[in-house]
């Protein structure tokens, strides 16, 4: 059968020649309107308003492409305004390299090309450089996308480990979970996949919010991999404090429950792409928490734990629903579905 | 919930009391195992209750010489290693499936019909199926057995390591450790046998069994009904797990299983070898087991790593009496099956208990 050559990419696309023209002026140019991508310079110019950057990269591998909640586009857009908005800076640019398997069908790239769009959109964020390549197919997963973001300090915010001392309040900004079971369940086909619903979503507004109207937000980051109890464990290592939590506290989506406890997983572990931590002075976390749960992205907000000193190793405690206390380890690589 | 929580650890309090000794109780499954400790359950517990982590982590009962057969046939060209996807990590006397992964073609499965699938899928090599697990998965591999045999796919074949929990549970009695004073019989093994089918341990040995499922809730009073039978000197069959849990089981299951397999006497790891205590195919389906169609014959292997297991799944040994544990042995670096298996006591002890520093 004779291929149309326009409906799916090939390897000529990322080539320099005219196709890889065509895919740049037809499909990329024409969603990202803005003065500095224009003109296809070399490097995007950029006139900022601080001179404290924030500047982040993100590479998006992620399978299925589209899940429910989203996509590897709006994921590559906010996983990197999430970095920027958790380093205490307000998102401005991103740039955009894409990595195509050959083969591709178009219609599949215009859904993902809209849907970075859209979220670099709604987030204000402007797309102001770019690439494409193309890989023969079988060396890449259908696609691969990079982002690069920048972003400018929100003035008088310096956020840092070096900031924690015992007694600051530990803030989540919502339910744990949600992205990663609604990944793994759609890509193993369980049955209650419909239900779930990734997080996937850019939190600059949220956090730009908090670190605007309270003075005592001292660190903050996005748990993805490695999910809540990587983020913890990291708070711990790297301040040689106690990290103390209470399970009954932590909010998480009845579904994402089952789904994890059918597979086994620890939810602590899973990965989220719309939720932060933040450590905060213990005499604004009532502000903090009041902030959150008045934003849309922070509706289920919950204070779910403290710093503490210790004389002992440091580290992640949590109080169990039932009383008991365990250990919240670090987790290591993949987590692997149990047998029965 | 709290309510009942108190009203259990009263009932366990006084038991010790009444008792003024310790108690042994053998969680037999490892599903139990990790939803003890994520769940804190041992720190609310009475210090005279000690709990033993049983034979009931399939990948951890797996002895070194089926492993060692399975690294042998991924080093073969022609086969294709389907595994569940803790197995891949266990390591054999030379190396373990991840290790050896680059060179040999292995494959992680959820369920044994992608397996299957995957033989449709490589018509000019043979999938070699690594069939391990308990009464819980069999009913899965005779399903796909059942399927090879109508659709004469002759490049399917199994490594059964299929094994069943009451022989086992009657060997540890007998010959490994008498200090077990009850059983928290295992909950997803129970649906599929049904309750019914430990009335052989109460009444042949005399010790409690209350099959308990894995909400907290269920486990801790699965725990305090074991305390009220000591304490009142009774040993006495019970089943809490009501909701998913029959006295006869699932007999469809059993059906599948009785259809496929026979049992067969088998090594374990820690326990030997135990009379009819594993799965064996049947003679008309001898020509998917995988030791045939190779040619295998199993050979025990000495476990030379100073790994201790074998005490550990008999109750013997808490994980960190073994000198490696916490040390030479990690999640990352396991040298056992139990620090494998993300349902293996030693992987358990170390991610939720207060580990050995290193
Ligand atoms: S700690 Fe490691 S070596 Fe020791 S018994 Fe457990 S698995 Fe074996």
């Amino acid at each position: 059968m004779k291929q149309n050559k326009h409906d799916r990419i090939l390897l000529a696309h990322g080539g320099g020649g005219k196709l890889s023209d065509e895919l740049i002026r037809k499909y990329i140019l024409p969603r990202f309107k803005n003065p500095a991508l224009e003109k296809l310079p070399d490097a995007a110019t950029l006139n900022l308003d601080s001179n404290t950057l924030a500047f982040t990269t993100d590479s998006y591998v992620v399978k299925p492409l589209f899940f429910n909640g989203g996509d590897i586009g709006k994921l590559a857009v906010c996983g990197t305004i999430n970095d920027l908005a958790v380093a205490g800076a307000k998102p401005v640019a991103l740039s955009l390299s894409l990595i195509i398997e050959e083969g591709l069908e178009f219609s599949v790239l215009e859904r993902i090309l809209d849907s970075i769009a859209r979220a670099a959109d709604d987030n204000d964020v402007a797309i102001v450089t770019g690439d494409t390549k193309t890989v023969e197919a079988g060396a890449a997963e259908k696609i691969f996308i990079n982002t690069a973001g920048i972003g400018t300090r929100i003035e008088g915010v310096t956020l840092g480990f070096d900031k924690i001392a015992p007694g600051d309040k530990i803030i989540l900004s919502g339910t744990i979970g949600d992205h990663g079971m609604t990944v793994i369940s759609q890509r193993k086909d369980i049955r209650f996949q419909t239900q779930l619903k990734s997080d996937c979503a850019a939190l600059a507004s949220l956090t730009g919010e908090l670190l605007d109207k309270t003075a005592g937000v001292k660190f903050m980051r996005d748990p993805t991999r490695g999910g809540l109890a990587a983020t913890l464990n990291e708070i711990s290592k790297q301040t040689r404090l106690t990290v103390q939590i209470s399970e009954a506290d932590i909010p998480v989506n009845p579904t994402v429950r089952a789904a994890a406890d059918m597979l086994g997983f620890d939810v602590l572990n899973i990965a989220n792409e719309g939720k932060f931590v933040a450590v905060v002075s213990p005499d604004c976390a009532d502000d903090c928490l009041n902030i959150c749960r008045n934003h849309p992205l922070g509706k289920q907000a919950a204070l779910i734990g403290q710093i503490t000193e210790t004389t002992d190793l440091p580290l992640v405690e949590m109080a169990t629903k039932i009383g008991g206390k365990r250990i919240v380890q670090m987790p290591y690589g993949r987590e692997l579905p149990r047998i029965c | 919930m709290l309510e009942r929580i108190y009203k259990a650890q009263q009932l366990m309090d006084a038991a010790c009391k009444t008792l003024g000794r310790q108690i042994n109780i053998m969680e037999v499954c490892g599903t139990h195992t990790v939803a003890i400790f994520r769940n804190g359950i041992r720190t609310t517990l009475p210090k005279a209750i000690k709990l033993l982590s049983g034979p009931g982590c399939p990948v951890c009962v797996t002895d070194q010489g089926y492993i060692d057969i399975v690294l042998d046939l991924a080093q073969r060209d022609d086969c294709i290693i389907a595994t569940y996807g803790d197995m891949i990590r266990v390591p054999g006397s030379n190396g373990s499936l991840e290790t050896k992964r680059s060179a040999a073609d292995v494959r992680v499965m959820l369920s044994s019909t992608d397996a299957l699938q995957l033989a449709k899928d490589n018509p000019d090599k043979t999938v070699v199926f690594v069939a391990v697990g308990f009464e819980t998965t069999a009913p899965a591999t005779a399903v796909v057995i059942k399927e090879a045999a109508e659709e004469k796919r002759e490049n399917f074949c199994i490594l059964s390591g299929h094994k069943l929990v009451v022989p086992a549970m009657r060997a540890l009695l007998a010959e490994k450790n008498d200090k077990i004073d009850a059983f928290l019989c295992p909950g997803h093994v129970s649906v599929i046998i049904g309750y019914g089918a430990f009335n052989e341990i109460v009444n042949d040995f005399s010790r409690p069994c209350v099959v308990a499922g894995f909400e907290p809730m269920q486990i801790i009073e699965g725990l305090a009904e074991i305390c009220r039978q000591l304490s009142q000197g009774k040993a006495e069959l019970k089943s809490i797990y009501t909701a998913a849990v029959t006295e006869e089981g699932n007999t469809t299951a059993q059906q599948l299983i009785a259809e496929c397999f026979e049992p067969a006497d088998g090594c374990w790891r820690g326990l030997g070898r135990i009379k009819k205590s594993t799965l064996k195919l049947k003679d008309k389906f001898s020509r998917f087991d995988a030791l045939k169609r190779f040619n295998i014959t199993e050979t025990p292997v000495e476990d030379t790593t100073g790994c201790r297991c074998g005490e550990v799944l008999c109750g013997l040994i808490d994980p960190p009496q073994c000198a490696l544990f916490g040390s030479a042995c990690v999640p990352e670096t396991p040298v056992g099956p139990c620090m494998v298996s993300s349902e293996g006591a030693c992987a358990a002890w170390f991610k939720y208990g207060r580990k050995k520093q290193r």
